[in-house]
């Protein structure tokens, strides 16, 4: 049912284990793989408001499985758009699929220079390793 | 097993109420009960029958070995449960007078004698529920010691080891203070020099159990105590190992200015599934003004509950605290006199006996002897044969033991904490050694049997995220309308009128 | 050594020191630095055998005096408690058994704990209740806790009128909280829905109590419409012996509904162990502090309990846990739902009735004689204030020297109440008790 261990190439990294999709000036945002098989599988996903703010390094809502709950860590700082309503109603569908259907809130960018002190696919797997 | 909700049946009922021959005052209307609680409806005996049925499923002491880490898990002497439903002591109301308490205030004060000579310190308040009350309640203690020397704003800081058990974190946190932590080094002791840099005058305190949830003596703890008092900081002592050390080493000797006991792990208060316990709090001098009111104390040849505390924190429970507790650790303390070091003394040599027999099967994290319990980890069984710490656990239940503590402390992977206790006989650690070193032979030649265990208990393994996804926390009578309350057949026949 | 409850024997001893490698038992002690050593005898008293022990604790409990014919409530009251509580509470499976975290080994206790959640769902109108925590005033803290995380606000509201142990815990927690407390004076015995109002604003939570500490009965839908017009939590602290003639604080309006559990199955025991409840709408499950036992099914289908929701405890959450309980009151709560089973809904409205039919004639008699009640156009429920003519203190020594303690005296806790007791009656009371009480006042 867990999705296979992947770190696609087109995503930006944060050493909290979480991801971002640039579109535009808006912004994807999820957790990797590395921690949905952390957690295990999710049983619970506690999303922000849309129109809330978030701020880079900032918790933006929790996830929640049997054994731990996990602050969501924002990699960029923007106002909420849209929140994922399929992971609130399914909280597993972050196990099966983290970077697709998994995905968490998209953003409105709020300062795009951030984007530059996030990690690239090869500077996450260092952190995955030295974990 | 049905539920006690689904063997009620309509008109039956397990109580009769005296009633007086004197007419029933009305409630008013709006706020008088309009629907009848669900309560089960059951003559008497089906009720006994209904809990008796329920604890055949259930493991105790009594049953067999249960060696819980940081648990102490020993024998609960049965004359405690006889004392205490003494008429003098079970009716008795915590409102009278002093006079009418002579013999409560006595024996409350008694407790608290032995607790300061165990522990090394000055005075007592025994009025915490349990040990994380306890915690809570010595953090208090720190900030209006410090609020009262006017430091309290700027030391907000507690320092806690990363083996610390989970309700040290959560204490800080409602106490309003901050976490620092700090790590373990490869001997099992605080990393000093980690320490060193985390100290100063931005610090509160320390909160640590000593031995560690490790099962380790802290080697440096005199060093630890002079960086602490050094920055002015004082230090708190997680009484849940006091069973390895009582009468052999006190925490107020060895630094440490606040002590919280667990009555229902060193001193046999049973745990009841889950509580009540006793978490008493002894404290050094200069802490004394702050503690909870009441205070017991002794005037001449007799006891009084003592209200003038000036400087009080105030109270963290109503009335001293849970006498029913007291009775059963008071009574424990006095069949063991002096002899309490020997039951640490046991505690330890049993803890050693089966670390030493099993080390050479599992993954041994600190190679040193341990105090009265100890850790190892089955990582070798999951890197081998992909058969984890909680498989372990499962599979001893079949051999007709309770699994000890699993995948605690944290700084430990597949962690397995194993507390015995001085009570336990030797042949009973024999049989938990040979079934510990079967289950280590069957994760290599027959690993499905260990990782589909328990087999013999009245469920197999549970769906733990089917119940945190879809809590279902309560019957619900409207899932389940064969089994009618007393409220439907109500409305019904109001509605047939 | 021996000793009753070692097994250990000389040999054990040799065998066991021989296998882990040490000359002696000292020896396992050789990590503990030697500045440290406590190298005495314990000075406490000696050592007791089983026969002895029995014969000083009877001595202790002699020096109690508990044959006076009572009337103190003020809390904690004398409710008869059946045998059959006690016989299930001394089946050593429940007894000394730990908390059930491996629940293939504790389905007793589970399906215990699930039962007495669904028992105190049911009494107060809620969805969820946790399986207790420690007694009836820290359970309001823990009320506060969830408040405060629920509304993002840092004021409590609570009532004069609340149990005042009640009151002086939630304001030992309050500072650690971040949170201020502030009190709204009672009216006559009971507390204005309006003033409550006012107060509220800005509030977390307002607490009430129902029947209140005078044994009044509060305009209880009121004080919660006035909370929750302050968008405030509306807790309700509540007697579960009333709960079957009193409505259930979820169907008024309440938020949560919190109490001292003791008066259903627990002996009075000079104040403790007992249990407090904490019950609330589904809205705040994941914030609630304390053990929650949920429903599954096991690998073969079969229904089973587990405890869940642990994430929010302190063992898996650590420093941003609900709260830091671990050990609460399980085998009190299982007393409270023993005793509540026996009642079944037919006799805990029963005894809720006789409770107030034994009051009234108490209040009646009391009146007859020339005493005034203390808020006398008030209803109330089992406990009623009268005015004695003199201080609460000297009334109730006068009356304990002819064998009756007549009450609480309230100006322990409220100025301008000295001359008025809190007289209880429960149905362990007679006819023939109150009037004894009757005639102890007058003396």
């Amino acid at each position: 049912m867990a999705a296979n261990e992947s770190y696609p190439e087109d995503l930006l990294y944060h050493a909290e284990h979480d991801w971002a999709r640039i579109e535009g000036d808006e912004a994807v945002l999820g957790v990797t793989w590395f921690a949905q098989d952390a957690l295990g599988e999710l049983v619970h996903y506690e999303p922000p408001s849309e129109g809330a703010n978030v701020s880079k390094d900032a918790s933006y809502g929790e996830v929640e499985s049997v054994k731990a709950v996990s602050d969501l860590i924002s990699p960029l700082s923007g106002e909420v758009i849209e929140v994922n309503q399929k992971v609130v109603d399914a909280p597993e569908t972050v196990n099966e699929d983290p970077y697709g259907d998994g995905w968490l809130i998209r953003i409105r960018i709020t300062n795009a220079a951030e984007r530059d002190e996030l990690l690239d696919v090869a500077a996450y797997k260092k952190v995955i390793e030295e974990s | 097993m049905r539920l006690i909700y689904e063997k009620s049946q309509a008109g039956r009922r397990g109580s009769a109420i005296p009633k007086p021959d004197l007419p029933v005052p009305e409630v008013p209307a709006g706020l008088a009960r309009k629907q009848p609680p669900r309560l089960p409806e059951l003559a008497e005996p089906e009720v006994l029958r209904h809990f008796t049925k329920l604890s055949t499923r259930n493991f105790g002491i009594d049953t067999g070995f249960y060696p819980l880490g940081s648990c102490t898990m020993k024998y609960n002497p049965r004359v405690n449960e006889r004392v205490v439903g003494l008429p003098g002591f079970a009716r008795l109301h915590p409102l009278v007078d002093d006079d009418a308490a002579q013999g409560a205030l006595e024996l409350e004060w008694e407790l608290q004698q032995i607790l300061l000579e165990v522990t090394g310190l000055d005075a007592v308040s025994l009025q915490p529920a349990a040990g994380s009350q306890g915690e809570l309640t010595g953090l208090m203690l720190f900030r209006a010691y410090f609020a009262d020397k006017g430091e309290d704003e700027q030391r907000r800081k507690i320092v806690i080891p990363d083996t610390a058990h989970g309700t040290n974190p959560a204490s800080v946190t409602m106490a309003g203070y901050e976490l620092t932590p700090v790590k373990t080094d490869a001997r099992g002791n605080i990393d000093v020099d980690d320490l060193r840099g985390k100290v100063d005058e931005h610090t509160a305190g320390l909160m640590l159990t000593n031995p560690s949830t490790l099962g380790l003596f802290d080697e440096n703890i005199e060093a630890i105590r002079d960086i602490f008092h050094g920055a002015g900081a004082l230090m708190y002592y997680d009484g849940a190992n006091l069973n390895a050390v009582c009468g052999i080493s006190r925490p107020g000797d060895m630094g440490f200015d606040v002590v919280h006991i667990n009555l229902h792990k060193t001193f046999s208060q049973p745990h009841g599934g889950g509580g009540p316990g006793g978490g008493p709090i002894a404290v050094r001098e200069t802490l004394a003004p702050f503690l909870p009111v009441p205070l017991v104390v002794k005037d001449g040849d007799t006891f009084r509950l003592d209200y003038d505390v000036p400087k009080s924190i105030g109270k963290v429970r109503a009335f001293t605290g849970p006498f029913g507790v007291f009775v059963r650790s008071y009574a424990f303390m006095r069949a063991w006199g002096p002899a309490l070091r020997e039951m640490s003394e046991v505690a330890v040599l049993n803890a050693n006996y089966l670390l030493a027999r099993l080390k050479d099967a599992y993954d041994l994290p600190f190679d040193r002897l341990c105090m009265h319990e100890f850790v190892l980890s089955a990582r070798n069984l999951k890197r081998e044969h992909n058969v984890t710490a909680l498989d372990v656990a499962k599979r001893l239940m079949d051999y007709g033991f309770h699994p000890p503590t699993v995948y605690f402390p944290l700084v430990v992977p597949e962690a397995l904490m194993i507390e015995p206790t001085e009570t336990e006989a030797r042949e009973t650690l024999d049989e938990f050694i040979e079934a510990m070193l079967a289950i280590a032979r069957e994760a290599a030649d027959d690993p499905d049997v260990v990782k589909e265990a328990p087999h013999v208990r009245p469920v197999q393994r549970l769906d733990e995220v089917r119940a945190a996804k879809q809590p279902v926390v309560r019957y619900q009578f409207e899932d389940h309308p064969a089994v009618r309350g007393a409220g439907d057949r109500q409305l019904e026949a109001q509605k047939g009128a | 050594m021996t000793h009753p409850f070692l097994s250990l024997t000389d040999a054990d001893r040799e065998e066991m020191l021989a296998a882990i490698g040490v000359e002696s038992i000292d020896e396992l002690f050789r990590d503990i630095p030697v500045g440290v050593h406590f190298d005495r005898e314990l000075a406490v008293p000696p050592a007791l055998s089983e026969s002895e022990l029995q014969r000083h604790m009877e001595e202790l409990a002699a020096k109690n005096v508990v044959d006076e014919i009572s009337f103190l409530g003020a809390g904690i009251y004398d409710h008869y408690v059946p045998a059959v509580v006690d016989a299930v509470l001394q089946r050593g499976e429940f007894l000394t058994a730990y908390t059930p975290y491996q629940p293939e080994m504790s389905q007793g206790v589970l399906q215990a704990i699930f039962e007495y959640q669904t028992a105190i769902c049911e009494l107060t109108g809620m969805d969820v209740s946790n399986a207790s925590g420690y007694d009836g005033t820290t359970v309001a803290a823990d009320a506060c806790f969830v408040a405060k995380h629920a509304t993002g606000r840092s004021k409590i509201v609570v009532t004069e009128a609340t149990n005042p142990q009640v009151r002086q815990v939630v304001k030992t927690y309050a500072p650690g909280f971040g949170l201020e407390v502030v009190e709204v004076p009672h009216d006559g015995g009971t507390t204005d829905p309006d003033r409550l109002r006012e107060a509220a604003t800005d509030a977390a939570a307002v607490i009430f109590q129902q029947p209140n500490f005078f044994g009044c009965l509060e305009p209880a839908p009121d004080l919660a419409a006035a909370a929750n017009d302050a968008e405030a939590l509306s807790i309700a602290h509540v007697d579960l012996v009333s709960l079957g003639v009193l409505e259930a604080p979820g169907n008024y309006g309440c938020a949560m509904a919190i109490g001292e559990g003791q008066s259903a199955g627990n002996a009075m025991s000079y104040g403790g162990p007992h249990y407090g409840f904490l019950a609330a709408r589904n809205d705040y499950i994941r914030r609630l502090p304390g053990r929650i036992v949920g429903e599954t099914v096991d690998a073969a289908g079969k229904r089973g309990y587990v405890l869940t929701l642990q994430t929010r405890e302190q063992h898996i959450r650590r420093e941003k846990a609900t709260s830091n309980i671990t050990t609460n009151q399980t085998l009190l709560a299982l007393a409270g739902l023993v005793h509540l089973s026996l009642l079944g809904p037919q006799g805990l409205r029963e005894l809720g009735e006789t409770c107030m039919a034994l009051s009234a004639y108490a209040k009646d008699r009391l009146q007859e004689t020339g005493l005034e009640l203390t808020f006398a156009d008030k209803t109330t429920f089992k406990e009623f204030a009268v005015r004695v003519g003199r201080n609460g203190k000297h009334a109730i020594a006068s009356a304990r020297r002819h064998g009756v303690h007549p009450g609480y005296a309230l100006g322990r806790d409220y100025p301008g109440l000295d001359d008025s007791l809190l007289v209880a009656v429960t149905e362990q009371r007679t006819v023939e008790d109150i009037d004894r009480l009757v005639e102890a006042l007058q003396l």
